[in-house]
């Protein structure tokens, strides 16, 4: 890759198109509009000015390395759709966001010139090769340390990612130079710092910031370049601090389950209704890092070292220093919420395996909770609304 | 004498049968002596640094197939389930719960709690199957990340640099799982007994492919998905020892001499159709399972799962005595790495299987319980009928849960299959035939 020319700068592609004068109702309904657009504008236009687009399959990637280069990295998550193409591609027993996202890459309706999977669960170790098999761009597949308790595994990750980032140069036919790597850490640094605003917020005060739209206000960060999203959350985080909502009497959740498949935005609606959701792991990658990548020395090393060290906890990863039900505690007590929601994707199995683990802990803690499954296609919520509200009113009445 | 009489055929079926037997009452042993047991996986079992410490392995896939092929996996799933385990996650973990819950009780004798376990992230249940020991028993857990191919094969290839930091990466790890094994049996690593367990790795390895590649004899000379799966199981059990390199190079004179007297594993085997098994087969009814397809004289010549649940043993690698540790390293990283291969980019290795066994139909056996084995099937099979001219077979069932396992619906697919295989081959005859008569019309006599 030393043959490439280096980044240049250049005027940066405006993705959005943001009604600052309308308010901030609405920006949170225009933002909630491009996060539920199927056809990905924000993409398109990123495209139609000649970028190019990473597509990174949940749940973390290191993103920065793709800035750095150029490259538009783009979360996929799958979404609500009918599908007609991907579901042959598959057998049953198998989670929704799978289908989903092959559906969004053979419809056309989301393009990539990359895409990478990552071995998160036994069923998406087998998407870049299916990806690969029906879609022209390369498809492969990013190993995150499953063993970051080995000394070893820093000085592999770093190589590693030096590996993805000469990939996405080729993608992009530009050199991303140690200079441009810690400008997209500072990028980057700057997006996790108004990211842990808005959770400040749904612990401190979660009447001002209800949970479908702090997750619209992440998950549009997975759409368009960070520079533009700390531009957004800039204007946005101290003008909820002003805003004119009144504390309810609903009890104070933590909802787990949301690493990978996201549920719809209306469940999360559904559940507002009765509960202050001050915590949760809805998007949990685009949070990973817990706090700044330090800029001095190897800024990939760094990025790597942050990935092991300086990390949240997630069902696919596994490491030894964080067992998943202490680090649930920890979340919980450190929003003082009176309760969680456990939930599960439909035939996710880490998340269904978790469940057991999260439960037995839960009830030795003497800590209510709510088990419940999900799916990205459901539209009723009726059922889960009595379960929810009998379980809320258990707990404010008991 | 009939050359079906001779005692070397059959041999390889009870030496296996007695092996493994023994081998599951050497674990009651270990059992009731509180000796050290290593809770190892299939893929990537480290059998060999296990044995080079004298720690015995025990393989809870093995433990809980078993209790399917002995049909009382439906009394350890329940235990789970009752424990809060839902019916959509893989069989073998719970099974192995319930069985921890129960002492280690199990239909073929008692299993040793774990000392340590060692395992790889072939499968990405085995870390959350280990994550339940750490959690029942607080021994030691040691992962060996075991970077698996980036892209298919074909597609990309690796240079020597991205092998050799691979390569590190993992012999860094055996370096520390040494440690850990050190410390558990208070006994420094012996490197000239590592080298010793490794040479019989190799004598078996050698055994084991040229099992495999018999059965492109005409008749095929075992059945790679029934008898196939029992010589699986002394593969993984008995890995790195003498007996176990011994069992494989009797099994391998067995299949010469079968494949000289065309001895097949069905009754007749000059009708057979040859399948590939794509899959883990169906245990709750493993032996009815296999008939369903020799009934109609289906033998399966090669099976995706004696590829990667051999550990990649069918890799043709063997360990430089010379560097027993880097090699070790090298061998688990390239045996893990085809494993995985084996089932998340198997369509180039099945359209090459077809070509080198001559198959006329491949069987997709995708299951509930393994998603790791079953997602990519469909797909695989779209790919391998657009190349190949052969007939697929795509049944669901489980490994594990009877629930879903409906021997009927199964019947009847895999009739139809068949109905489709036979008059194929009706009409490849009379295609053949008529070729060959218009041949000689055209042919100018003197």
């Amino acid at each position: 890759m030393t043959d490439l020319p280096e980044v240049r700068p250049r005027e940066p592609i405006r993705l959005l198109d943001i009604p600052f004068d309308g308010g901030l109702e609405a920006v949170l309904e225009y933002c909630r509009e491009i996060v539920e657009d199927p056809d990905f504008p924000t993409v398109r236009r990123w495209r139609e000015a000649g970028g190019k687009v990473l597509g990174h399959f949940q749940v973390y990637f290191p993103e920065e390395l793709a800035h750095a280069a150029g490259v538009l990295p783009v979360k996929v998550r799958g979404g609500q759709m009918e599908r007609e193409q991907a579901d042959s591609r598959f057998g049953s027993y198998l989670c929704s966001i799978l289908r989903s996202s092959l559906e969004l890459a053979l419809t056309g309706r989301l393009q990539v010139d990359m895409f990478v999977s990552h071995p998160i669960c036994d069923a998406a170790r087998n998407l870049a090769g299916i990806w690969g098999r029906n879609r022209p761009e390369p498809a492969q597949i990013l190993y995150l340390p499953q063993n970051p308790n080995s000394k070893f595994s820093g000085t592999w990750l770093t190589e590693e990612y030096r590996r993805v980032l000469g990939e996405l140069e080729a993608i992009s036919g530009k050199k991303a130079t140690d200079a441009d790597l810690r400008a997209a850490l500072d990028v980057f640094n700057e997006n996790r710092r108004w990211l842990r605003e808005l959770y400040a917020i749904k612990r401190s005060a979660p009447w001002l910031l209800p949970v479908d739209e702090a997750y619209v206000l992440v998950a549009l960060g997975g759409l368009v370049t960070r520079d533009e999203h700390n531009e957004l959350l800039r204007w946005l985080v101290p003008r909820i601090r002003d805003r004119s909502a009144r504390k309810q009497d609903k009890i104070r959740v933590v909802f787990e389950g949301g690493f990978c498949e996201q549920p719809p935005l209306d469940l999360l609606r559904a559940i507002s209704e009765f509960c202050y959701v001050v915590d949760d792991d809805l998007l949990i990658g685009l949070r990973w890092i817990l706090s700044d990548v330090p800029t001095a020395g190897d800024p990939v090393n760094n990025l790597a070292v942050a990935y092991l060290d300086d990390s949240s906890y997630s069902p696919v990863q596994h490491d030894l220093r964080k067992p998943k039900e202490e680090m649930l505690l920890k979340r919980i007590r450190g929003a003082d919420a009176q309760a969680c929601i456990v939930a599960a994707a439909k035939m996710c199995e880490p998340g269904l395996d978790e469940q057991v683990a999260y439960a037995h802990t839960l009830d030795g803690e003497g800590i209510p909770y709510f088990v419940t499954e999900f799916e990205e296609r459901m539209t009723s919520f009726d059922h889960l609304q009595i379960q929810l509200e009998t379980f809320v009113e258990n707990l404010l009445f008991a | 004498m009939n050359p079906i009489e001779n005692p070397i055929v059959g041999r390889g079926a009870r030496d296996g049968s007695t092996l493994f037997r023994n081998w599951f009452d050497q674990l009651t042993h270990v059992a009731e002596n509180g000796e050290h047991a290593g809770y190892v996986f299939v893929m990537g079992s480290l059998n060999e640094l296990l044995h080079t410490f004298g720690v015995h392995p025990v393989f809870p896939e093995i433990n809980s197939l078993q209790t399917a092929v002995r049909r009382v996996a439906d009394e350890y799933l329940n235990l789970a389930e009752d424990h809060g385990f839902s019916p959509d996650v893989c069989g073998y973990v719970k099974a192995d719960y319930a069985l921890q819950l129960r002492g280690g009780e199990h239909p073929m004798g008692r299993i040793p709690p774990p000392s340590i376990a060692v395992l790889t992230n072939a499968c990405n249940t085995y870390l959350k199957w280990a994550e339940i020991w750490e959690r029942m028993y607080h021994m030691p857990v040691v992962t060996v990340d075991v970077p698996g191919s980036r892209q298919a094969p074909g597609r990309y290839t690796p240079t020597a640099d991205d092998v050799a930091r691979d390569r590190r990466y993992v012999e860094f790890q055996l370096r520390e799982l040494i440690e850990h094994l050190e410390k558990l049996t208070g006994t420094a690593f012996d490197v000239d007994r590592l080298r010793e367990v490794l040479d019989v790795t190799n004598r078996m390895g050698r055994a084991w492919r040229r099992v495999l590649e018999l059965n492109r004899s005409r008749p095929a000379v075992f059945d790679a998905m029934m008898e196939g799966t029992i010589y699986l199981g002394v593969a993984n059990a008995l890995r790195g020892t003498e007996e176990g390199a011994r069992f494989f190079e009797d099994l391998a004179e067995e299949m010469e001499y079968k494949a000289r007297h065309g001895i097949s594993p069905l009754l007749d085997g000059r009708g057979e159709h040859r399948l590939i098994f794509v899959g883990v087969p169906c245990y709750p009814i493993f032996r009815r399972f296999y008939q369903l397809f020799s009934e109609w004289g289906g033998v399966f010549v090669s099976s995706t799962y004696t590829w990667f649940a051999s550990g990649g043993l069918n890799l043709d690698y063997e360990y430089d005595l010379s560097r027993p540790l880097e090699s070790l390293a090298e061998g688990v990283l390239l045996s893990v790495q085809r494993a995985g291969d084996s089932m998340l980019f198997h369509d180039r290795y099945l359209i090459e299987a077809i070509d080198e066994f001559g198959a006329d139909g491949v069987v997709y056996h995708p299951i509930k319980s393994c998603r790791t084995v079953s997602t990519g099937l469909a797909d695989s099979r779209r790919v391998v009928l657009e190349e190949r001219d052969v007939l697929c077979l795509y049944i669901e069932s489980d490994m594990m849960d009877k629930r879903v396992v409906s021997e009927a619906q199964l019947k009847n697919r895999i009739d139809a299959f068949f109905e489709g295989l036979d008059s194929r081959k009706i009409r490849m005859e009379k295609a053949a035939s008529a070729a060959a008569s218009a041949k000689s019309v055209s042919t100018p006599t003197a």
